[in-house]
Parts: C-alpha cells; structure tokens; sequence
C-alpha cells in the first residue's frame, strides 16, 4: 500500500471519531466507565494529567500490561501517549496493537528538537497544536489528527480557547491570501507550502481537529465544539470527579459516570442549549483544577512541542 | 429541480464525508440529530462511528423509535457502523440493533486499527470494481434468506448486502473520492432523480486530506 493510501486509512479512523468524546483512563473499569459513557475512544495512560501535575517526576509511556489490559476491557478504539520524539516508544505502541498513538506534551519530552517521523508507521498518530504553524509541521510528520492544546490537568478551559481560535483565525487569514502571498505566509508560520495551499483550498485542516485540555463540563465541551472542535479529548474532567476515599468508591464511579455522560451528549447535543442546560443541572461537582495563569511559563504543558 | 432532501444521521462519526458525498451529487444533506428532523426526507444515511456511542446517543435523544419507523419505511444506506445498527444480529452491544437487514455481523472482526486496509472489490451493481476503505470494520458472518449479497472481498466474503429498500457496507465510500455507490443509492435503490452534478464535485470532495 503506498503512503497516501495508508494516509487515507490513518486519516479514516481520525473521521469516525468526530462527534465524539475520547476519555483518559487509567485502569480497565475507568475504560469500562467511558465505554458505558458513551465514549468514542479511550486514552490509556498511568496518570491522568491532574495527577502528573501533582506528582511531577518523568511522565514515560504507559506500562504494556495496563494497555492490554484495557484492550481487553472494552470494544471502543484504544489510544495510548509517548513522549514527543520517542520513536521507540512509538514503536512499543504500535506493536501493543493501539489504535492511535498521542504524542504527547503531557509526556516529558524525549527530543527538545525534532518529533517522530510518523509517516512510517501504520498506526495513525494524532499531535497537539498551538498555532496553524505547529498544526501544520505535525501533519508534514504525518499526523492523521490534531488536538489544539489546552493546559492539560488544570480543568481551566481558557488555553484551549486560547490556541482554538488562534488556529481558526490563522486559517481564515491564509484564505483570504493571493496565490503569490502563500510561499511568504507558510515560512513566517513555519509550516509546508503544500499543505498551507490545501489549507487555503478547504478552509479547513486536512486532518480532523480535536480540543483537549481543560474541559471540565458539559458547557466546556460545548464553546470548544462552538469554536471550532470536531470533538473533545476530556483529561482529567472525568475521572477526578467525585471523592477518592476508598469506601465511596461505589459513589464516586457513579459519580464519574454522570460527568462522562453529560459530556458525550453535550457534544452531541452542542448547538442546544436547552438540553445542556438539563444535562449540567445537579451534576457531580467538576474537578477543583487550577488557574491556568497560576502555572509558571517553565511548568506549562501546553508550551511542550515545536 | 428541487434538490431530493437525504438524512445523515448526525449523533457521532462521518457524518459530514457522508453530507458532502450527497453535496457533489446535488442531494441536499440533511444532519439528523433530532427526531423532528426527520421530517421531509427522502432517504437516511447511517455513517460510520463507534456504533456503541451512536446506539447510546439514539437512546438518551429519543430518535431511536422514529428512525426505527423510518427506515422500516425508506430508503436507507449504512456503513460500517451503520450496518451494525441496521444488522439484525451484531453480537453484545448496549442497546438492540435496528435490525433491519437479516444479516449476522460482528464488529472488528478484521482487528484493531492497525489492520485497517483497502482493497478493489467487485461490484455488479457499479458494473466493475470499486476501491473499498475498510477501518476497524465488521464482517458479515451470515447472510438471510431474502438478502442480496451485492459484493465479495477476494475471499469471497460478503462486504456489501441489500434487501428490500436497505442496503449495508462494511466499508466507507464515503471517504474514497468515487461516488458511483452514492448515486446508486440515490438513484437505484431510492429512485430519487438528481440534478445536473456540479461540476467537478464528484472529485473536488475529501481526498482523505493529502491528495
């Protein structure tokens, strides 16, 4: 199969996906949850970003036994991070049978420089964005989807706003270019000629575009979806709902299931305001976060990828 | 000419390839999301997905029963998850099927992502072959009496099935710029009349990005 064609197939995958919500999971009945949810894919990860965030340390990739696990546990499309640049992580995944590969800010980076050259793989990868540029390099690496950063693990939704409309209103500049403004245009964003031309072309990424970091509530998921997101990645949103204490944890599954509920209907049901007003009534309390402006430059996830 | 009115349902997955397929081929797509918006369609599309959320979604919007009346009634298309919702067996799945095709299909049954292919298959129908994306997709395990089998993978498989006015793909036209099975729906199976294609259209929609 050539590489467009095996483009197209990564590419397919990132198309069903739309009008969904892919949930971070940290064990097999967190899977299991979203799944019940209604969720569209799940995240495999040891940590979910709140914790990482807590604990600090070197955030790697995900243990194999968790993600096999996880396979097992639900019949959605399994996802899992490694770390930007970390080819062989990449490798470990694909070979784990993933159905999509994150590479993922939220991670430590391996490479301060280059990222994973992703047209060889088979597995399709999806790559976080600030900027049209930055969602433009990824592609040429051969990412099948983009997700616009937020500050993941915050539940703070203003940095996923932040980059969502700075990416569509750099879209909507380069169509508005003459043809012999183009070339001017892909050096200042740093980004592939041929791709900023198909970007002028469809108004559009080629790829599907993803929100992810900060959404904490239906109304969250709402905006990003208003601003432009084809679906959402929910991070820690879901899964740091409710009250850890051991002995409620029937409670706090339930609790958990109400919020990951509310979410997949809320992007189904974004343009509606009357039904997301009934699905954010009485809803477990959202994660605590934190300001994404509390967080020094040094310790922003979002600032990872280049 | 007026524009013949298609449904896509809209819950979750390709909805919009699907809407931009009937786009170039001078159908008026219509997203699906609620049950009034049923009203006035000529015929349904349902994409593909992740058909446990789409049957989840047609639960808590209250479409389930109308769509169901629906294509009891009309023309309806599905692929790939929309087969599984339109199968009458797809194995444990949150909610029923629609099960409106006779047909036993089970979901992933090819494998995970990377398993995912396209190859040429025949389509009497097309009058040759046709370039058929497959993602994640279900096989088709048994075929009833009274369903038409419209075309084989080259094990011999069956990948595309009819019967009465419902026909099932366990691929994705949708996503290869090829709309002759498209037109076939519109206009073999529901007999809709379509105006002059615009020109270039058919082949100007998703490329499936990087042409």
């Amino acid at each position: 199969m050539d590489q467009n064609e095996q483009f197209r197939i990564k590419v397919g995958l990132a198309e069903m996906l739309k009008g969904g919500v892919i949930m971070d999971v940290m064990t097999a009945d967190q899977a299991r949850i979203a799944e019940e949810s209604g969720a569209c894919a799940v995240m495999a990860l040891e940590r979910i970003p709140a914790i990482i965030r807590r604990e600090g340390g070197v955030a790697r990739m995900s243990d194999p036994r968790l993600i096999r696990e996880i396979e097992a546990a639900v019949s959605i499309p399994v996802m899992a991070k490694c770390r930007i640049g970390h080819l062989a992580e990449a490798q470990i995944l694909e070979a784990l049978g993933v159905d999509f590969i994150d590479e993922s800010e939220v991670l430590t980076p391996a490479d301060e420089e280059n990222h994973i050259a992703k047209q060889g793989f088979k597995v399709p990868f999806v790559c976080g964005c600030r900027d049209l540029g930055e969602a433009l390099r990824r592609i040429g690496e051969g990412a099948a989807m983009i997700r616009t950063k937020g500050e993941a693990g915050t539940g703070d939704i203003v940095e996923a706003v932040r980059h969502m409309r700075s990416v569509q209103q750099e879209i909507r500049r380069i169509q508005g270019l003459r043809d012999e403004e183009l070339m001017a245009a892909a050096k200042q964003l740093g980004a592939p000629y041929e791709i900023v031309l198909q970007v002028r072309a469809l108004g559009k990424l080629p790829v599907p575009n993803f929100a992810a970091g900060g959404v904490a509530t239906p109304a969250d998921a709402s905006l990003m979806m208003q601003l432009g997101a084809e679906s959402v990645f929910v991070g820690s949103g879901i899964f740091e709902v409710g009250d850890p204490d051991p002995k409620k944890s029937e409670e706090q599954r339930r609790d958990q299931l109400r919020m990951a509920r509310a979410i997949v209907q809320a992007v189904a049901n974004y343009d509606k305001p009357e039904i997301l007003a009934q699905l954010s009534e009485g809803l477990p309390k959202a994660m605590k976060g934190i300001s994404a402006a509390a967080i020094p430059a040094g310790e922003q996830l979002a600032k990872r990828g280049w | 000419m007026a524009r013949p009115r298609v449904g896509v349902l809209s819950l979750q997955g390709d909805f919009a390839r699907h809407g931009a397929a009937l786009a170039g081929l001078g159908a008026e797509p219509v997203r699906v999301s609620r049950p009034e918006q049923l009203r006035d369609l000529e015929a349904m599309i349902v994409p593909g997905g992740e058909s446990t959320t789409m049957l989840r979604l047609l639960e808590a919007t209250g479409l389930r029963a109308p769509l169901e009346a629906f294509v009891r009634s009309r023309p309806v298309l599905g692929t790939c998850a929309g087969l599984v919702l339109l199968a009458k067996e797809a194995g444990e799945l949150p909610a029923p099927t629609l099960g409106l095709l006779d047909v036993s299909v089970e979901r992933n049954a090819y494998g995970r992502q990377v398993d995912s292919f396209s190859c040429p298959i025949q389509v009497p129908a097309l009058g040759g072959p046709f370039d058929a994306v497959f993602i994640r997709a279900p096989r088709i395990r048994r075929v009833g009496a009274g369903v038409e089998v419209m075309a084989c993978a080259s094990d011999g498989e069956p990948v595309a099935v009819r019967a009465g006015l419902a026909a099932g793909l366990a691929f994705h036209p949708e996503l290869t710029p090829d709309r002759r099975f498209h037109r076939w729906f519109l206009t073999e199976l529901a007999g809709l009349a379509l105006p002059a294609e615009r020109a270039g259209a058919a082949t100007a929609q998703g490329s499936g990005g990087r042409a």
